[in-house]
């Protein structure tokens, strides 16, 4: 029995450290993103905006849809490193945000959610996507 | 068609609507809970519960609009219309609180829009399945960033009605009901 707890000891660490460097996986995201749900969809406005096309968008410029003013004046752009940010503390890094949520204070998960953001921008599902009709639109 | 795995649904449905007084309790708490904050003193309110009770407004009035279209989709039948149409009465408790206690905390509440967008999803339960989930996170998203340990408390209470929204919709859809043990 002496032996059994250093194993698992040793065991417990090398989880750690598989999942601390594991690769974002955008499976574990997708379903990640069922907490986003109750305020946003990929493709349409909802209480919050689409997500499709978010990766280098301009904050607060969806077209038509109510920002706050703090999100519509934050002159941030989208990308790995700011939605990295923004979904660990949401209201530290936009004060005065409509998107009164604490945050995904899980960096792994934060990974696992922006890596499924950027796959299914390339999915039929973001097809419908106001940009991806303004696209498509373009001759 | 029924959709239950329970060996009566009609039983099923009985039992959940006798347990609708649990629901009425978490009203309670919310309307109390801005009465609470209104005697602390006028203009006491924070501004930033107010926005989070506004952005639960909003989400609420969406799921009222989102279950008002699948009750009128003929998607879905008895008994699991039933259930659609109490659930959404719950919405519709929840959004009257919400927008009475954001007025008593002198703000503006949020009203509903004319129009909704709504993913198009042949399954219309699945649909609010999903948002029932997205609830749960969003109230607990919430829930520790008040000011008012009140509110607070009166979120967590409709959290808990979400949750149970979530679990009876997942069993009607054949699902395992509770999959975790822990939500986030």
């Amino acid at each position: 029995m002496s032996r059994v707890g250093p194993l698992i000891a040793g065991a417990a660490a090398l989880c750690v450290a598989v999942s601390a460097g594991a690769a974002p996986d955008a499976l574990r995201g997708e379903q990640l993103y069922a907490r986003c749900q109750a305020c946003h969809a990929l493709a349409v406005d909802r209480v919050g905006p689409h997500h499709c096309g978010l990766f280098g968008r301009l904050a607060g410029s969806v077209p038509e849809f109510s920002y706050s003013p703090a999100m519509k004046n934050s002159k941030i752009v989208w990308n790995d490193k700011t939605l990295d940010r923004f979904l660990a503390q949401p209201l530290k890094m936009v004060p005065g945000s409509t998107m009164t949520y604490d945050g995904v204070q899980d960096a792994k998960e934060r990974a696992d959610l922006i890596a499924y953001l950027k796959h299914v921008n390339d999915t039929p599902e973001c097809a419908k996507a106001p940009e991806k009709k303004a696209w498509a639109k373009k001759p | 068609m029924s959709f239950f795995l329970t060996s009566s649904p009609f039983i099923a449905r009985r039992l959940f609507l006798g347990r609708s007084g649990f629901m009425l309790s978490g009203a309670a708490v919310a309307l109390l809970a801005g009465k609470e904050a209104l005697a602390a003193g006028a203009g006491a309110a924070d501004p930033r519960d107010v926005q989070i009770l506004n952005t639960a407004l909003g989400a609420e009035l969406e799921a009222i609009a989102a279950y008002q279209l699948g009750a009128e989709s003929k998607l879905l039948q008895k008994p699991v219309l039933d259930l659609a149409v109490t659930f959404q009465g719950h919405h519709k408790e929840h959004a009257d609180v919400l927008a009475k206690t954001i007025e008593k905390l002198g703000g503006k509440a949020v009203v509903a829009k004319a129009t909704y967008n709504f993913p198009v999803e042949a399954d219309v339960l699945r649909f609010a399945a999903k948002l029932e989930q997205g609830a749960v996170s969003a109230y607990l998203g919430a829930v520790p960033l008040f000011g008012n340990r009140d509110l607070a408390k009166a979120a967590a209470s409709i959290l808990g009605d979400e949750a149970m929204h979530w679990a009876v919709l997942r069993q009607a859809l054949g699902e395992v009901p509770v999959p975790s043990a822990f939500m986030a």
